[in-house]
């Protein structure tokens, strides 16, 4: 039902465009010149109205029909569980609503019974009364429009600066968008962070940042967490181990491959060792997790084992490695911009004095491309720390605290996956995991920020 | 000072010089070495990880059927199903497929044996038989040959990733023989036959000496560890003294028996007629012969004892050739594939009544638990509806989004403010956008306000494509504003001048003028933004687009999954069949990554102008 009254308002929309279109011209009476603004203006600021009002009220109507109906059904439901006698707590009572709304809609019902089919009568009649006040309420309000728009038109109205105005606006609250994501990243973490941290572990910030246990579901008691089990320093531990040996392989292997392909390489190297790179860059990373786990971990194990070491099979450095690898081309993409980026007269001078390749390289394009090289460096952390899907399925779960990269360690990315996976309860699993993302937001937010600052701080200006 | 001219060249012509001359390219030499040490590697990673995943697909390419004669004489509750006339009643006929089974082997089978028979087939194979009949039910009474699906691991057994029987020396003659008072049958052997199988009985008998010596040496460290205990316990109680001497001759006992039982394997190794009994951990050694089959449970040099796991037709020595004895490497114990239903899968295999089929399965069903009939089916529209979502919601609000930041936006703070806000999005872990989309989209945020609870947002379904549709849309936002801001900024000025000077306004400007020009490279962008959100896999999770689904969904509102959460849930299957069905979903995945970004640079090469 709903559906076709969002179509109506789109028709009247639709018709208010022509209409005022046609009074427009009609208006200028065969002199079009006349006109402020051109008919099909007149037409736009009237279509514009209708949409805006039209469907604003009908959502605005929606919701609080929603809200409304929700309330008179659970009012409705102690009703009918008082006349029974039955006592029911929130969550079985949530169900039985639900049933209800399904009995209705036609949906599959987890079962029947008279106090559902009851519920489910009433529930119709809210629902006709509902579907009838938002439909009547939002097409009277796109009518409304219409008519008030249709009485402006005239000669000298200005329609078209009115109605860019309009567009203008909503052009601004498509760039708004993007400031409301962080808003609300920012929001629903800090919420169930604060929950966490003054609910669940009851003011011990202490716990979270410096214990040394992480077994945050272990040990629930009516919402409240054992303050001994929330430590998450294995985590950190776990996520800088893994972090580092990815950029033990990524920025040797990333820096060297910049230099040579800006400095060194033939056009036809190039030519195939830069999109060979990208398409590095394109795997996703799913991908790069099951390559971890399937061929890079195995081999790691064998070969450990071979040599007589032992190796978990879920080791930090099968994860560590592919990682890396991931992070080659973001260092070696960045770094090469940043080298390209030096003026070539830097390069001629040196050369002019007699510098071999590698020297100019060494004493004159690094020290230049420093700050860039740093932030490149900054930022392949910062990705490899909020990377999730290879240490998911190549890194360990459980939390262990070590320094040996042969043993299976855990991140604060695969925590976060393991608690909002799992079968937990989400009331109590969000509270450590959405603590978990706000810190991960923060470092990686931090690490990002530190690295524009080194590259706009340090930059050489040489033009 | 002056310096000679022919002192300076000398400076430049010593051996110092050169030494210096030298090391500095050798320098050169080693940082080029670096470089190409460096990209070797990256492209080493790269073709190992190509070879992963496209010899893992080649194994998917086949799936394997055993056709079988089947009788439709159907019992009552089956035919009530079959009579059914709504489609999503399914009709499993295993009962008709196990009757098929039974005639494709000889002999009496027990309850054991006949539940490995069984578990030949998929347990599918019933349900697709009964769709046969479903759609045809003039089938009904008739017997029928019927093509079933055959099991993971007998599928894997059938492309060799399991192991193969190979000979094991079958040359010379045998005689069989039976043993009386027992169903076993004995095999003289000719000084030939069996080479291998005697090598590996020689093999499997020193190292069990060897575990009962290591095990005869653990007894007796406990003998000297527990000899210490009673000469350092003089003054303990008389029932603690008498509990370590008993202790003491328990492992002493053990000790001396451990090590005879080495010994015992040891002498037998010299007596040719001694036997050593074949465990479900040793190799299994299988004869061909007189139209049936023996597995091998006892070996010595001269004979050999078995147990017919496909009954000899008679008990005459077979001529020489007219024998065969196989080995199977990986023991029983480590595979799950019987010997009995190597013996079956041999047989069938001579009989012609395997075969194997383009595996369209895969493409054409949806996610199940058993490997061999799990597809992506169900993902890959699970993707589309995700994609579409994702597509109809960043698309629009980047291009304007970019148009207001790129035309009209005023030089003030809260543009500043959005700009940096748009380049930290682009960074920030793709895990954070699950936890938002999380909580706004799916559960909804929860504000008291003056004792009345508010909620923001949770209105769409979990698991549903339109929830992580809106969250990859959330993340690609920033990629695309980037990309279109990018290409509306190189729409050179004198386009937008022109168009100012006959009077068009600055929006009409901007709609009919830099944007159908900016257009091109707003569409390279976009392409590209949304392959990164098609391969991204974390914030699906969050909002438990991991669920395991059936059926694809027939809206965005219904539950799905996509192709990188179906991946990683494949990846977390124990069966090995599912690796390999893993590593093709993620051949198909990078398919359409490569033709979206081909798409990209296409579009850039074909339109992008230079101004």
């Amino acid at each position: 039902m709903l559906p076709f009254v969002v179509l109506a308002i789109m028709v009247i929309a639709i018709i208010a465009f022509q209409l005022c279109r046609s009074k427009a011209v009609a208006s200028a009476g065969g002199t079009l010149a006349l006109l402020h603004s051109r008919p099909s203006y007149h037409g736009v600021y009237s279509l514009l109205w209708v949409l805006i009002i039209g469907l604003g009220v009908f959502i605005a109507l929606d919701l609080i029909g929603f809200a409304i109906v929700d309330s008179l059904m659970r009012g409705e439901l102690d009703n009918l569980l008082a006349s029974t006698g039955e006592t029911l707590r929130q969550i079985e009572k949530d169900l039985r609503i639900s049933d209800a709304i399904k009995i209705v809609r036609g949906g599959l019902a987890s079962s029947e019974g008279p106090i559902r089919l009851e519920l489910a009568d009433y529930f119709a009649g809210l629902e006709r009364w509902r579907i009838g006040v938002v439909a009547v309420g939002s097409l009277a309000a796109a009518g409304g429009a219409f008519y008030v728009t249709y009485q402006q038109v005239a000669v000298g109205f200005r329609a078209r600066n009115r109605s860019e105005r309009i567009l203008r606006s909503i052009l601004w609250t498509a760039a708004a968008i993007a400031v409301l994501t962080t808003i609300g990243i920012v929001l629903s973490l800090i919420g169930e962070t604060m929950h966490f941290f003054f609910t669940q572990i009851d003011g011990r910030f202490d716990a979270f940042f410096f214990g040394t246990t992480w077994s945050p579901l272990s040990g629930v008691h009516s919402g409240v967490m054992d303050p001994t089990k929330v430590g998450a320093i294995p985590l950190f531990a776990g996520t800088l181990m893994i972090t580092m040996i990815a950029m033990l392989v990524a920025v040797p292997i990333g820096l060297f491959a910049a230099i040579y392909l800006s400095d060194f390489a033939s056009a036809s190297a190039r030519a195939w060792a830069k999109p060979m790179l990208e398409v590095l860059a394109g795997v996703p990373t799913v991908v790069y997790g099951f390559f971890a786990a399937i061929t890079v971990a195995p081999f790691i194990r064998d070969f450990g084992e071979a040599v007589g070491l032992s190796v978990a099979s879920e080791s930090a450095l099968a994860a560590g490695i592919v990682m890396g690898i991931m992070i080659i081309p973001f260092i070696s993409s960045l770094s090469d911009d940043v080298i390209n980026a030096v003026p070539q007269s830097l390069r001629d001078g040196s050369y002019g004095l007699g510098a071999t390749k590698a020297e100019t390289i060494r004493k004159v394009i690094l020290p230049a491309a420093l700050p860039g090289i740093v932030s490149a460096v900054l930022l392949g952390m910062s990705r490899a720390i909020g990377e999730t899907m290879i240490v998911v399925m190549a890194a360990g779960q459980g939390a262990n605290l070590t320094w040996n990269p042969l043993e299976a360690v855990t991140t604060v990315t695969v925590q976060i996956v393991m608690l909002l996976t799992g079968d937990t309860d989400m009331a109590t699993a969000s509270g450590p995991a959405f603590t978990l993302g706000f810190t991960l937001f923060c470092v990686t937010l931090l690490l990002n920020v530190v690295a524009l600052r080194i590259v706009r701080s340090y930059r050489e200006m040489y033009d | 000072m002056t310096i000679e001219l022919t002192e300076l060249s000398a400076q430049h012509t010593s051996d110092a010089a050169a030494r210096r001359a030298r090391s500095r390219h050798w320098a050169e030499f080693r940082l080029k070495a670096y470089g190409i040490i460096a990209i070797s590697l990256a492209a080493a990673a790269l073709v190992i990880l190509a070879s992963t995943i496209v010899v893992r697909t080649v194994g998917t390419v086949y799936e394997y059927y055993i056709s079988i004669d089947v009788e439709l004489d159907l019992r009552e509750r089956d035919l009530a199903r079959i009579n059914d006339p709504d489609p999503r009643i399914r009709a499993d006929l295993r009962s008709v497929i196990r009757d098929g089974l039974r005639g494709t082997v000889e002999g009496d089978l027990g309850r054991a044996e006949r539940r490995q028979l069984f578990a030949l087939t998929s347990g599918d194979a019933g349900f697709e038989l009964g769709d046969l009949v479903k759609a045809d039910r003039q089938l009904l009474g008739e017997t029928l040959r019927f093509r079933a699906l055959l099991d993971d691991e007998v599928q894997l057994y059938l492309k060799g990733k399991i192991g193969e029987l190979h000979d094991a020396g079958s040359f010379g003659t045998v005689t069989p023989r039976k043993i009386e008072g027992s169903d076993e049958i004995e095999l003289g052997l000719s000084p030939l036959a069996l080479a291998e199988g005697r090598a590996m009985l020689q093999e499997a008998r020193a190292a069990a000496a060897k575990l009962e010596r290591a095990e005869a040496s653990r007894q007796a460290a406990a003998v000297a560890q527990t000899e210490a205990d009673i000469a350092e316990a003089t003054d303990a109680s008389q029932e603690e003294k008498k509990r370590l001497e008993d202790l003491l001759s328990r492992f002493t006992t053990a000790r001396d028996a451990a090590n005879a039982r080495a010994d015992a394997l040891l002498r037998k190794a010299t007596d040719r007629s001694a036997y050593f009994r074949l465990t479900s951990g040793d190799p299994s050694i299988i004869l061909r012969l007189n139209g049936g089959w023996l597995k091998v449970t006892a070996l010595s040099q001269e004979r050999l004892a078995g147990i017919e796991l496909d009954p000899l037709d008679s008990l005459d020595p077979p001529d020489e050739g007219d024998w065969q004895a196989l080995l199977f490497d990986r023991p029983e114990s480590e595979r799950n594939i019987s010997d009995r239903q190597l013996v079956w899968l041999e047989n069938l295999e001579r009989s012609g009544t395997l075969d194997r089929a383009f595996n369209w399965r895969i493409l054409s069903q949806s996610d199940s638990s058993n490997a061999e009939l799990a597809g992506i089916w169900g993902a890959l529209v699970g993707s589309f509806w995700t994609m579409m979502v994702t597509f109809l919601i960043a698309f629009p609000v980047g291009v304007l989004a970019a148009i207001y930041l790129e035309e009209f936006a005023p030089k003030n703070r809260v543009t500043d403010l959005i700009e940096v806000n748009i380049n930290n999005l682009a960074a920030v872990p793709s895990i954070v956008f699950g936890l938002l989309g999380l909580l706004l989209f799916v559960s909804g945020l929860k504000f008291n306000v003056f004792g009345m609870e508010i909620m923001i947002g949770g209105f769409v379904p979990r698991s549903s494509p339109m929830a992580g549709g809106m969250v990859l849309a959330l993340m690609t936002l920033p990629t695309i504003i980037i990309a279109a801001r990018a290409s509306i900024r190189a729409v050179p000025p004198s386009i937008r001048d022109a168009a100012l000077a006959i009077g068009a306004s600055k929006l009409q400007t901007a709609t009919h003028h830099v944007l159908p020009l900016a257009m091109p490279g707003i569409m390279t962008g976009t392409i590209i933004g949304m392959a990164q959100a098609l391969g991204e896999t974390a914030p699906l999770l969050m909002v438990g687009m991991n669920s395991f689904i059936q059926e694809p969904p027939a809206s965005p509102l219904e539950p799905g999954n996509v192709l990188p959460t179906l991946i990683y849930q494949w990846n977390n299957h124990s069966e090995r069949l599912f690796d390999d069905k893993t590593a093709a979903a993620i051949s198909i995945l990078l398919i359409f990554l490569v033709a979206m970004n081909a798409l990209a640079v296409l579009l850039r090469k074909r339109f992008e102008r230079r101004w």
